[in-house]
């Protein structure tokens, strides 16, 4: 943690934290307890005057049948975006740890989306699938299967859960592959010699030996999905159609900017501030130990 | 590979090849949108090959507007979103690794306040803060200022631990050899510390460049005036305006200009952003 050897004391090791601790405070810490204090108060509709409400605003939420529903609903499209987006990188790391040539050039063609904003994967999927120009619309309406996000809420849901996974893709595939380069090739030779042949070795030997990595990236990526998809539910379907892809944070920023129920929102963002330390916690808890890269 | 399996190879490369297409669908079909002419797009079903409209279509973007966002230039937008990130991250790597030199380097009160302080940004995403984080902003006057737009996403517990992790592989020795040469802490830090961390900045300005152009909340809150639009809330006006007059060779054009720097960078650096990804595990 700290080196034997040290500089003498002075002023100086304030001055250089001085930056990091101004912002933390001013942009993080005051608003985080701004947050947590509004959220035991009510406003009355005109903000001439605030009153204490204890825990009001919380028990409020949780009786909230609709607020019950969006919990439900974004843990459904944080596990689903986990699932396919990790399913299909495990699969795609399992076949380029097979080969050997164009492994570099695969694995270029393979993690760009990671630099795509997703409110631009938003528009990228919105598109293909847009009722009435979109080309994957027009393929399904050809097998007889009619598509429109806009008033279907299962379908809505369908699309903002594979736009999510497309851009998170490259992310798990990058980490699955280092896993499984990691693995001793001499294992893979002493089962080959047993006779266990690909597909048996995989589940024996790679699956379970990458299961660190796996436990680490399902975090990660309910991480992701909890807090970094807003954008592409903004621009495919702005939490509808009715509530349908409506999930926890769009519902922060449409209570509190577009609905302006501060004490409301404030409640709500407190209980996202107790999943993220949760979140945290289990991450340096459980997993910093036992990965190593 | 362990045994020879021609048929088994053959299957793998065949399912990266499908992964690849499928993954690059959505830009090919951007691509091709951008190629053609408004009526073409229109047209059910969309083209899957490219057409000849692509030069006619950038030079359109950028003198004409696109939809809600007439008034104001892509040129602007671009801009925008360049300063923004160039800001966040030099910003960000600056900061965290001078208060990762002063938590490693000095023994003094409260420093490990300081590290608490530093880690607990780690749980606090701009999504569970927005709108009190908006009003200190909006008090301090930084609304539609690029300011506004950096400052309060620069703070960086994963920046500021990655350097530490880095100074503390640094050798004792260095230190003492530089205090017998009469080096004082600065002198230390700019001529050592920095230049043997120049990868894992580098690796780190990878990251961060992408962080930074691509956030889309927080702009949107503390931007109004059309000046100040990054290119990635351009898209969502454009989006808007689609509803009534779909411009989709436009807005597909402005979107592959709104993607491209970032997976330029990922492409063109990519020892770099791996390197950076696992270090930071973000």
């Amino acid at each position: 943690m700290l080196k034997r050897v040290h500089f003498k004391p002075s002023v100086l090791p304030y001055l250089l934290v001085a930056p990091q601790i101004f912002v933390t405070i001013v942009f993080f810490i005051w608003p985080a307890g701004q947050a947590l204090f509004q959220s035991v108060l009510v406003q009355d509709p005109f903000g001439l005057s605030t009153k204490f409400v204890w825990l009001d605003n919380f028990v409020a939420l949780f009786k909230d049948s609709r607020y019950l529903d969006t919990f439900g609903r974004t843990i459904f499209f944080s596990f689903s975006v986990a699932a396919l987006s990790m399913v299909s990188a495990l699969a795609l790391a399992a076949m380029a740890d097979r080969v050997v040539r164009f492994a570099t050039t695969y694995r270029t063609l393979l993690i760009w989306p990671y630099a795509v904003a997703p409110i631009v994967a938003g528009a990228l999927w919105m598109f293909m699938f847009d009722p009435t120009l979109g080309i994957i619309a027009y393929m399904l309406d050809g097998f007889g299967y009619e598509w429109n996000h806009r008033l279907n809420g299962g379908q809505a849901m369908l699309l903002v859960i594979i736009a999510a996974a497309w851009k998170q893709v490259s992310y798990n595939f990058l980490f699955f592959l280092a896993g499984m380069q990691a693995i001793p090739k001499s294992m893979y030779e002493a089962a080959a010699i047993d006779g266990a042949g690909p597909a048996r070795r995989f589940w024996t030997i790679t699956f379970p030996l990458i299961s660190p990595t796996t436990f680490f990236l399902l975090v990660i990526n309910v991480v992701y999905a909890f807090f970094e998809t807003f954008g592409i539910i903004h621009a495919i379907t702005k939490g509808g159609p009715g509530n349908a892809t409506e999930i926890l944070v769009f519902k922060v920023y449409n209570d509190g900017f577009i609905g302006l129920d501060l004490g409301g929102s404030a409640a709500q963002s407190v209980i996202l501030m107790f999943i993220v330390i949760a979140l945290t916690v289990i991450q340096f808890r459980y997993i910093e130990r036992r990965v190593e890269y | 590979m362990v045994e020879n399996r021609p048929i088994a190879t053959f299957v793998s490369h065949l399912v990266i090849l499908l992964g690849i297409a499928l993954v690059a669908f959505p830009i090919w079909v951007t691509f091709v949108a951008a190629s053609h002419t408004e009526l073409r797009v229109n047209q059910v079903p969309m083209p899957l090959v490219p057409g000849d409209q692509f030069w006619v279509n950038l030079k359109a973007a950028f003198t004409e507007g696109v939809g809600n966002a007439k008034e104001q230039s892509i040129g602007i937008m671009l801009f925008n979103s360049m300063v923004m990130a160039l800001m966040i991250a030099v910003g960000k790597i600056a900061i965290s690794l001078l208060s990762a030199f002063a938590i490693v380097y000095f023994r003094f009160p409260f420093r490990m306040g300081f590290f608490w302080m530093i880690f607990i940004t780690l749980m606090l995403p701009v999504e569970v803060r927005i709108l009190p984080t908006f009003e200190v902003v909006a008090d301090f006057g930084m609304l539609n200022n690029y300011f506004g737009l950096s400052i309060p996403l620069i703070a960086s517990a994963t920046a500021t631990f990655m350097f530490r992790q880095v100074f503390l592989t640094v050798p004792d020795e260095m230190l003492e050899a530089a205090r017998i040469d009469g080096a004082g802490p600065m002198r230390f830090f700019k001529d050592i510390l920095v230049p043997l961390s120049r990868t894992n900045i580098a690796a780190l300005f990878v990251i961060l460049f992408i962080y930074g152009w691509n956030q889309y909340l927080w702009p949107l809150l503390v931007t109004t005036d059309k000046d100040m639009y990054t290119i990635v809330m351009g898209i969502k006006q454009m989006l808007e305006a689609a509803e009534e007059s779909p411009e989709w060779h436009l807005i597909m054009m402005t979107t592959l200009l709104a993607m491209l720097p970032p997976v330029i960078v990922v492409v063109t650096m990519q020892k770099l952003f791996v390197r950076g990804l696992t270090e930071t595990e973000k």
